[in-house]
């Protein structure tokens, strides 16, 4: 049997290493934005109807409309990571049903608006899970579900655990708990279907939601 | 086969030291006997099938690796239990005797750094390639950072 070199161990971090917990969140922030160009689009149609007189009464209807169609379909895209995928499955079945909201669970981040990220996200998987949310059509939410998800819950000092999925994508809507109940998460849909109500033509919202922030 | 016959046995062995009681047969191992004693284990005692390894870490002592193995017809249990020394990282494999270790030592060596001389195919397993320093060691640090994530 070939006996192989030892390889090189690489010394572990230690604790004057660790640059302070404010300097990665600075990091987080620095994120480049994706590319939104069908909501530019949008936002210059848009502007261009605005200019003529009473055009804003056409883009305020149109608005409401195209809110009414987002909200009344958000399908979200159907990826468990955890135990809080059980309580998903749940609200995705015939008790809770929210398929009477338009939601439909889809096995494509294609066809998808809605991101459930239900469960502790480690750092291996981080990137998988950026790559579906990348994958995800314009516009698109993410929900983050349970405490793993907000934060890291109970994993959260772990070495392999992200510290909230919100280090990863941007989330809408938090809903916590551990897990969170169906009825929590059917909360927090509706609460998203409030905030999508309010979606305006630059993807970003234009005042905090009360409800949410 | 017994566990009472296996202890005697074991102790008849020069270097070994049989710890007393315990459901199982425990057994501290110097380094350099540890295949022996593992053949030795599976041939005689009957051993064959390698139910766990891992390592303990003794900070300033150093690591200490262990290995259960059981007889399942007879129900005996033998742990080895092998001081690696302080500063030393290296331990023979037992995975010419046991198949089963393959795997396990693998995991060990992500976990703990420990290197297993004459293992086949000595990787990571659990964690990425590129990760730095083997989490489980007492002086990694809690909340390591790992960048993009945290």
């Amino acid at each position: 049997m070939e006996i192989k070199p030892p390889v090189p161990v690489i010394p572990a971090p230690v604790w004057k290493d660790i640059k302070d917990l404010q300097e990665w969140q600075a990091l987080h922030k620095q994120r480049p934005a994706t590319g939104d160009k069908h909501s530019a689009l949008f936002e210059q149609m848009t502007e261009g109807i605005h200019s003529f007189p009473g055009g804003f009464v056409v883009t305020t209807l149109a608005d409401n409309f195209f809110n009414w169609a987002r909200k009344s379909s958000v399908w979200p895209v159907s990826f468990g990571l955890a135990c809080c995928a059980i309580e998903m499955m749940a609200t995705f079945a015939s008790r809770f049903d929210v398929e009477r909201l338009g939601m439909v669970p889809w096995a494509s981040p294609r066809h998808a608006d809605l991101m459930i990220v239900s469960g502790t996200v480690t750092i291996k998987m981080a990137p998988m899970l950026q790559r579906i949310y990348d994958q995800m059509p314009d516009p698109k939410w993410a929900l983050s579900m349970g405490s793993c998800a907000n934060s890291g819950g109970p994993f959260r000092h772990g070495y392999h655990v992200v510290k909230g999925v919100d280090r990863v994508i941007p989330v809408d809507v938090y809903v916590p708990g551990c897990p969170p109940p169906p009825e929590s998460l059917l909360n927090g849909l509706l609460l998203l279907q409030e905030q999508i109500s309010t979606f305006r033509r630059t993807g970003r919202r234009p005042a905090p939601n009360e409800k949410v922030d | 086969m017994t566990s009472d016959r296996a202890r005697a046995l074991l102790s008849q062995i020069t270097g070994l030291t049989v710890a007393d009681g315990g459901p199982a047969v425990t057994v501290h191992v110097p380094t350099e006997q540890l295949a022996s004693v593992a053949a030795f284990v599976k041939e005689t005692i009957g051993c064959a099938f390698f139910a766990f390894s891992t390592a303990i870490d003794h900070k300033a002592d150093g690591l200490e690796t262990v290995a259960y193995v059981e007889n399942l017809d007879d129900n005996i249990t033998v742990v080895l239990r092998a001081k690696l020394g302080a500063g030393n990282i290296c331990c023979p494999s037992l995975v010419p005797v046991y198949r089963g270790a393959n795997w396990m030592e693998r995991e060990t060596y992500d976990m703990f750094g420990v290197q297993f001389e004459g293992h086949p195919d000595l990787r990571r397993i659990l964690l990425s390639d590129d990760w730095d320093g083997h989490p489980l060691l007492k002086s990694y640090a809690v909340d390591t950072p790992y960048p993009p994530y945290r």
